[in-house]
C-alpha cells in the first residue's frame, strides 16, 4: 500500500497498533473462554480419578475360620448366616438389628453383607486414585507386600452396581448408595407434588387472571426476589416451620402414623420435600410465567370469540400450548432439587440410616448428603465413594435434562 | 339454580345475556389465586421465623447487637458472640470468586456477543449450561480434592493449609462464572446492531468497538450480572462447608481456615442441635442477616435494571 | 310485540357510543342500527377505529386492558354492556371471525366439536360438524380428513374453517373483522359468495378496506373517518343503504373516499 503523507497529520496514525492491540486482546478473550471447558474437564477427570484405583483390602478375621462343614459363608444358607450372626454379635447388638428389621425379612445377600462387616470384618487399609494406581502400579505393589503382607491388592471401581444397589453403611467395603439414592426420589416426589400444581397455579393466575394493580406487582417482584434467596435460608425455613412448628404434621403422628415413638421427629421425607418444593417454587413460577406468555394471541381471540370462559380457554388451548415450556421449567427444577445439600442438611438429614424410606415419614438421606458426608471424611477411602456417588449423581442429572429435552420435543411435534 | 335443559338444537338455552352461575370457574379462580398468594406466605414465613428466633438471640443477656456487628470473635462457649470472623470469611471467599468471575464471565460473554462463529457458539453454550447445572456439592469436591493440592503445590504446604477460604473462593468463581456470563451476553445482545454499525463504519476495531461501545451501551445489564453473582457468592454453602474450614477465624489471608457465614449455619446446623439453645437462635440470627444482604442486593439489582436501562431509540 | 311486516328488525344498535383506550377516546359518538339478516359493512381509511368499533359488538375489546366505553350497545334491546351480563353470553350470541384466521391447533372435527361442547351440546356431534362444514362450504373438500390438524389447510380453508367453527353454535349475528384481507383473490371470492348464503340465516357486520367488496357484498355501509373527538378519534360520518353510499353519498367525505379521491 502507497505510505504516502498523511492527510491530517493531527490524528497519529497508529493504525497498526490497534490492530495489534485488537488482536492481543482477542486471543485474550478466546484463552478466557477456554478456562471454562479446561475447568469443566478438570472437574470430570478429578472425579473419574478419585473413583478408580487400587485398593488394598484386608479382614480381620479370617472367613475360613466361618465355614460351617465344609461349607464356606458364600454358600451357606440365610439360616445358617442368620445363626452366624447370633453367635458372633454381642446379644445387644444382634437385636438392635433385628429390631431395625426383622432378620427374617431381610434379603439373604444383605445378612451376607452384615456378616462381611461386622464379623469378617474386611477393611480397607489403603488406596489409591487412579492417577496414582496407572504410574505408581508397581511401588503400589512393592508397598502394600511389605506393609500389609495379609492384603489383597486389587484393581477396582468404586462405581460398580453392587455400590448403587446396597444400603448404606458406616465401613466403606460394604456401603453403597442405594438408601440415599431412594431418599433423593422420595424428596423429589414430594417436592414436585408441592410446587408443580402450586407453581403452574400461580402463573397462571399472574398471566391470566391478575389485573396489573399494586398487589399483583407485589406478589410478582417478591417471586423475582424469592429466587434469589439462598439455599440455606430455604432450609431455615423449613427447620422452623415445617420440623419444628409442624412436627404433629410432618412427623406422622397426626395421622397416627409414627413408626418409632422414640425417635419420631419432624425429620422427615415431608419435610424435606415440602423445604424443596418452596425453594424451586419461584424456579417452576417463572419459567411457567414465560411459556405461558409466549402463547400467541390469536389463539386466546380465537377461543374468547367463540365465547369460551376464561378457565376454558387456558385449560383446553394455553395450558397445551405453553406445556413444553412449562415441563422444561418443571424439570429444571427437579435438577436444581435433586442436586440441593444445604437446605436438607439445615433440615435434618440423617448421618446414619440404612433403611429404605417407606413412607413420607421416614427418616431420610439424600444422594447430595452421602457426598457431603463422605467427602467431609478425611480417611481416603471415603473420597472414593465419594466420587463414585457424585458420578451416580451427574449420570442422573444428565438422563433426566436428556429426557426433558426430549419431552419437550415430542409435545412441540403434536399439531 | 337448576341447571336449565338444552333448547331443540341441542345447546345451552339461548335466553338472556346475564350471567350464568359457573361453580366451577369461581373455585378454580379461587385456587389459582391461592397459589399466586402463597409466595407471599413464603416470604413472610422466611422474615417471622428468622426473626422471632433473632429476637430470642439478641434478647439473650450474653448478646448485645453492637458486639453482634464488630465483635472480632465468635465463641459461643465463652459468650462471645462477634459475626466479624465470619463477615471476614464471606468476603474473603466472595472477592475471590469474583475475581476469576467477573473477569472470566465479561471475556467470554464478548467472545459470544462479538466474536464467536454460530460453530463456536454451538460448542461453548452447552459447555456453560453443564457448569451451571453441576451441584454446588460436587464443586466441593472439586475444591477440596483439587484445587487445594494444586495451590499447596504452587505455594508450599506450610503457606497453605487444608482448609482454605482460597480454593474455596477460586472454585465458586467458575460456579458463578456461567450466570454472569449468561445475564452479560443478554445484556450485550439488547444493544442494537445500528450502534455497531456505527463503530465499524467509523473505522474501529471490533476489540475497540465490543469494549468501548458495546460494552458501555449495555452497562445497566453488566452491573446487575455483577451484583447477582455477588449475590450468590455470599450465599454459596458447600463449597465453603468442605473446603473453606470450619471453626471462625478473624483473617484476610486467603490461604489459611476461616468459616464463613453460611458454613457456620450449615455446621452448626448439621450437628445435634436443641430447639431451646442459644446455638440454635444464633444461627437464625446469621441467617437473618444474610437473607438481608442478598435481598438487598438482589433489590438493587433490579432498580439499576429499571432505572438505568438505556434508551437507544 | 306485533309488527308490521314492513318493520324492520335492528338486532344490533349502538346509541352515542364513545369507545377508550384508557383516556384515549379511539371512536366518537357511533349511533348505528344494524339490520337483522343483511350484511352491513364499516369502511373507512386504515386506523379510524373500524375495528375498535367492531370489536364492541362483542365486547372482544375488553381482552386488552384499559379499555372502556360510554354510551349504549344492544342486542335484540339488551344492553350487552350492562353490569349483570356476561360477556361471555355475548359471544355466545355474536360471533367472530378474525382478520388471520386462527384455528385451534385441534383437528378439523374438535375445532368445532370443543366449541359447542363448551355450550353445553348433547346432540349428534358427526352431525353438527357435518352441518357448520356445509354450511362454510368446507364440508367437500374435508370430509375424508376431519382428523387433520386444522392448521394443515390453506389459508382460505382455514378460514372457512374458522367460519363453520363461529357458525356452529348458532349465533344470531357474525363479525367479521377484513376475514379476506390476508387470502388470495380466489378465496376472497369464496368467502364473499359463502357470506350472501350465510345472510338468510345470520346478521353479518364486516369491516374492510376493500371498497369494491362492501360495493359488491353489502346491504348497508357505514362510513368511518377520523372526524371525531380529538385529532385521533373515529366516527361514523355516514351511515345508509350501500347503493346509496357509492352512487349518491350525502356527505362529501364519503364521496372523495369511495371515488378513490383519497384514501
Amino acid at each position: 500500500m502507497n505510505k504516502a503523507a498523511p492527510i491530517h497529520p493531527e490524528f497519529a496514525q497508529n493504525l497498526d497498533a490497534r490492530h495489534r492491540n485488537g488482536t492481543i486482546w482477542h486471543l485474550v478473550i478466546q484463552a478466557s473462554t477456554i478456562v471454562g471447558i479446561i475447568a469443566l474437564i478438570a472437574m470430570l477427570l478429578n472425579i473419574i480419578n478419585g473413583a478408580l484405583g487400587y485398593v488394598a483390602y484386608e479382614g480381620r478375621v479370617d472367613p475360613a475360620t466361618l465355614s460351617v462343614d465344609g461349607v464356606t459363608i458364600e454358600q451357606q444358607s440365610k439360616d445358617q448366616l442368620i445363626a452366624l450372626l447370633q453367635g458372633k454379635l454381642s446379644k445387644g447388638a444382634y437385636n438392635k438389628l433385628d429390631t431395625e428389621k426383622p432378620f427374617a425379612e431381610r434379603p439373604r445377600s444383605e445378612i451376607y453383607q452384615l456378616i462381611l462387616e461386622r464379623v469378617v470384618r474386611i477393611e480397607v487399609v489403603d488406596n489409591w486414585n487412579l492417577w496414582q494406581s496407572l504410574t505408581q502400579a508397581d511401588q503400589i505393589k512393592a508397598n502394600v507386600a511389605q506393609d500389609y503382607p495379609n492384603a489383597d491388592l486389587k484393581f477396582v471401581s468404586w462405581l460398580t452396581s453392587d455400590f448403587v444397589t446396597r444400603p448404606q453403611s458406616s465401613e466403606p467395603v460394604t456401603a453403597g448408595i442405594r438408601t440415599a439414592i431412594l431418599g433423593s426420589l422420595w424428596t423429589i416426589l414430594f417436592t414436585i407434588l408441592i410446587a408443580f400444581p402450586m407453581g403452574v397455579g400461580a402463573a397462571i393466575y399472574l398471566e391470566e387472571y391478575a389485573t396489573d394493580n399494586w398487589f399483583n406487582r407485589i406478589i410478582q417482584t417478591n417471586i423475582n426476589n424469592l429466587a434469589g434467596v439462598p439455599s440455606i435460608v430455604y432450609g431455615m425455613l423449613g427447620l422452623a416451620i415445617f420440623v419444628r412448628t409442624l412436627e404433629p404434621i410432618t412427623s406422622g403422628a397426626l395421622f397416627g402414623f409414627v413408626e418409632d415413638a422414640t425417635t419420631a421427629n419432624g425429620r422427615t421425607v415431608l419435610a424435606a420435600g415440602l423445604t424443596l418444593g418452596l425453594l424451586v417454587l419461584p424456579i417452576i413460577i417463572i419459567n411457567s410465567q414465560e411459556a405461558i406468555r409466549a402463547v400467541p394471541r390469536s389463539l386466546r381471540n380465537a377461543s374468547f370469540g367463540v365465547g369460551a370462559t376464561k378457565w376454558q380457554t387456558v385449560w383446553s388451548h394455553v395450558l397445551p400450548n405453553a406445556m413444553p415450556g412449562i415441563l422444561t421449567g418443571t424439570i429444571l427444577a427437579v435438577s436444581r432439587a435433586i442436586g440441593e445439600t444445604a437446605p436438607l442438611v439445615v433440615v435434618g438429614a440423617s448421618t446414619a440410616i440404612n433403611f429404605d424410606p417407606t413412607s413420607p415419614f421416614s427418616k431420610f438421606t439424600t444422594l447430595p448428603i452421602q457426598i457431603y458426608q463422605w467427602t467431609a471424611r478425611p480417611q481416603d477411602e471415603f473420597r472414593a465413594l465419594a466420587a463414585a456417588s457424585i458420578l451416580v449423581l451427574l449420570v442422573l442429572l444428565l438422563s433426566l435434562n436428556a429426557s426433558a429435552i426430549l419431552l419437550r420435543n415430542r409435545f412441540s411435534r403434536r399439531f | 339454580m337448576s341447571v336449565p335443559k338444552n333448547g331443540a338444537d341441542g345447546f345451552r338455552p339461548k335466553e338472556n345475556l346475564k350471567r350464568k352461575p359457573r361453580l366451577g370457574e369461581t373455585v378454580i379462580q379461587g385456587l389459582l389465586f391461592f397459589s399466586g398468594f402463597v409466595s407471599i406466605f413464603v416470604t413472610i414465613g422466611i422474615v417471622y421465623e428468622l426473626g422471632k428466633e433473632a429476637l430470642l438471640f439478641f434478647r439473650n443477656p450474653a448478646v448485645t447487637l453492637v458486639e453482634f456487628f464488630t465483635g472480632t470473635q465468635w465463641q459461643p462457649t465463652i459468650e462471645e458472640f462477634g459475626i466479624l470472623p465470619l463477615v471476614t470469611a464471606t468476603l474473603t471467599t466472595t472477592v475471590f470468586a469474583m475475581l476469576i468471575a467477573i473477569p472470566l464471565g465479561l471475556a467470554v460473554a464478548i467472545y459470544l456477543s462479538e466474536y464467536a462463529t454460530p460453530r463456536t457458539r454451538s460448542t461453548l453454550k452447552p459447555v456453560l449450561e453443564v457448569l451451571a447445572g453441576i451441584p454446588t456439592i460436587v464443586y466441593g469436591y472439586f475444591a477440596l480434592t483439587f484445587m487445594t493440592p494444586l495451590l499447596r503445590t504452587i505455594f508450599g504446604s506450610d503457606v497453605v493449609d487444608i482448609y482454605n477460604t482460597g480454593s474455596a473462593g477460586l472454585v465458586m468463581g467458575i460456579l458463578i462464572l456461567p450466570l454472569i456470563t449468561s445475564m452479560t451476553e443478554d445484556a450485550l445482545s439488547a444493544v442494537p446492531r445500528s450502534l455497531r454499525e456505527a463503530s465499524y463504519g467509523l473505522g474501529a476495531t471490533k476489540f475497540e468497538t465490543a469494549v468501548q461501545i458495546v460494552l458501555p451501551a449495555a452497562l445497566s445489564g453488566v452491573t446487575a450480572a455483577i451484583i447477582v453473582g455477588l449475590s450468590r457468592a455470599i450465599g454459596e454453602t458447600m463449597i465453603v462447608a468442605l473446603a473453606a474450614g470450619a471453626g471462625p477465624n478473624l483473617t484476610l489471608n486467603p490461604f489459611k481456615s476461616a468459616e464463613t457465614m453460611t458454613g457456620h449455619i450449615v455446621r452448626i446446623a448439621g450437628g445435634d442441635l436443641s430447639y431451646d439453645s442459644i446455638d440454635y437462635d444464633s444461627i437464625f440470627a446469621i441467617g437473618l442477616l444474610l437473607f438481608f444482604i442478598t435481598l438487598t442486593l438482589n433489590i438493587i439489582s433490579q432498580q439499576i435494571v429499571r432505572r438505568f436501562r438505556e434508551v437507544y431509540e | 310485540m306485533t309488527t308490521n311486516n314492513s318493520d324492520p328488525k335492528y338486532i344490533l344498535e349502538t346509541r352515542e357510543l364513545d369507545i377508550f383506550y384508557g383516556s384515549f377516546k379511539a371512536v366518537t359518538g357511533v349511533n348505528m342500527k344494524i339490520e337483522q339478516n343483511k350484511i352491513t359493512a364499516i369502511i373507512g381509511p386504515s386506523g379510524c377505529g373500524k375495528s375498535t368499533l367492531l370489536r364492541a359488538f362483542n365486547r372482544m375489546n375488553e381482552l386488552y386492558a384499559g379499555t372502556s366505553i360510554k354510551g349504549q350497545v344492544t342486542f335484540n334491546g339488551e344492553d350487552i354492556y350492562a353490569r349483570d351480563v356476561d360477556p361471555v353470553e355475548v359471544r355466545y350470541r355474536i360471533g367472530m371471525v378474525f382478520q388471520k384466521p386462527n384455528p385451534f391447533p385441534k383437528s378439523i372435527y374438535e375445532n368445532i366439536a370443543w366449541t359447542a361442547r363448551i355450550h353445553g351440546y348433547k346432540g349428534k356431534m358427526d352431525e353438527l360438524v357435518e352441518g357448520a362444514l356445509r354450511q362454510a362450504a368446507l364440508w367437500d373438500e374435508v370430509k375424508d380428513k376431519l382428523h387433520q390438524s386444522g392448521l394443515s389447510l390453506s389459508g382460505g380453508q382455514q378460514q372457512r374453517l374458522c367460519i363453520a367453527r363461529a357458525i356452529s353454535i348458532k349465533p344470531e349475528v357474525i363479525l367479521m373483522d377484513e376475514p379476506a384481507s390476508a387470502l388470495d383473490p380466489i378465496a376472497t371470492l369464496k368467502i364473499e359468495e359463502l357470506m350472501q348464503e350465510l345472510k338468510k340465516n345470520y346478521t353479518i357486520v364486516i369491516v374492510t378496506h376493500n371498497m369494491q367488496q362492501a360495493a359488491r357484498a353489502s346491504d348497508y355501509t357505514a362510513m368511518m373517518m377520523l372526524s371525531g373527538d380529538g385529532e385521533r378519534s373515529g366516527t361514523v360520518i355516514e351511515f345508509d343503504a350501500t347503493n346509496r353510499i357509492f352512487t349518491n353519498p350525502k356527505d362529501k367525505r364519503t364521496e372523495d373516499y369511495v371515488t378513490g379521491r383519497f384514501g
